[in-house]
């Protein structure tokens, strides 16, 4: 088995707020994130695929099958958009986490039908200083 | 038990091309990969294992070194794959298939069951990651 990751980049902005908590105790839990005008990262999306090698094509994964899947469904999604205004943050707040989750959620069905590989994690970069990361460990 | 990492950088040049098919069918298979290009490769190679107990060390990185660059740098630094190694006659030199390779020279080549996992990076944005104990690539 081989794992193959390809990383992907895309502007986004979001505030952190919980509808329930206090204006207080948002700027207690999320600090600077609560910040209701918002704020913005350049996101990086590792995406890991694993699987055998299909000897046809020397492949675990069409490179460009699972570029056409992550352009279409997260960064045309997620590219130069507020987060928080995505249905997927309806009631969720916006964190990293969250959005690596919500990230390989969407990508789990489409990678499956790519072949015999499958998707193993999903790993956000928020910042150079943070990532998050959800699926298989190292 | 440790784990130790070294990297080594190679540059190479390469193909995508299939024996026994036309140069227009290849190209219409794997699209601008067909035409020759190249890559600045990154190769982390972690082995494992316990230091040992007068030197501290898990595998001393001189001799490490020696077999990168014996069995890695000397075959792949600034030279072709397709034209200057016998591997990728008949299979196309994917990071799947490349890593793959690497990792038949160097096992033989290592202390036996030293070797955990080879990182091989193609580009800043994509890389291929073989872990022996996930079993036959």
């Amino acid at each position: 088995m081989i794992r193959v990751t390809r990383r992907y980049h895309f502007p986004a902005a979001h505030v952190l707020r919980h509808p329930s908590f206090s204006d207080a105790e948002n700027e207690r839990v999320y600090g600077k994130c609560a910040n209701p005008a918002g704020h913005g990262h350049n996101y990086g999306v590792e995406v890991t695929v694993a699987g055998p090698v299909d000897e046809g094509s020397g492949r675990v994964v069409d490179p460009d099958a699972l570029d056409a899947i992550v352009s279409r469904r997260v960064i045309a999604r997620f590219s130069h958009r507020l987060l928080n205004e995505d249905a997927a943050f309806a009631r969720l707040v916006p964190t990293a986490e969250n959005l690596a989750r919500v990230v390989h959620d969407e990508l789990l069905a489409p990678i499956s039908r790519l072949g015999a590989a499958r998707l193993a994690r999903v790993r956000v970069l928020e910042t150079r200083k943070n990532s998050f990361a959800y699926g298989d460990p190292e | 038990m440790v784990r130790i990492t070294r990297a080594i950088e190679f540059s190479a040049s390469l193909r995508y091309r299939l024996p026994g098919i036309s140069e227009a069918e290849n190209r219409r298979r794997f699209g601008a990969r067909a035409a020759r290009h190249g890559h600045n490769y990154r190769l982390e190679v972690t082995l494992r294992g316990e230091p040992d107990p007068v030197t501290g060390m898990v595998m001393d990185l001189k001799d490490l070194q020696e077999v990168l660059d014996r069995e890695i740098m000397q075959r792949f630094d600034h030279r072709d794959l397709n034209d200057d190694t016998p591997f990728f006659e008949k299979l196309p030199p994917t990071p799947e298939n490349l890593v793959r390779r690497i990792r038949e020279l160097l096992a033989p080549a290592l202390p036996e069951g030293m070797l955990d996992r080879l990182r091989l990076q193609q580009d800043a944005d994509l890389w291929v990651e073989l872990v022996e104990a996930e079993g036959r690539p």
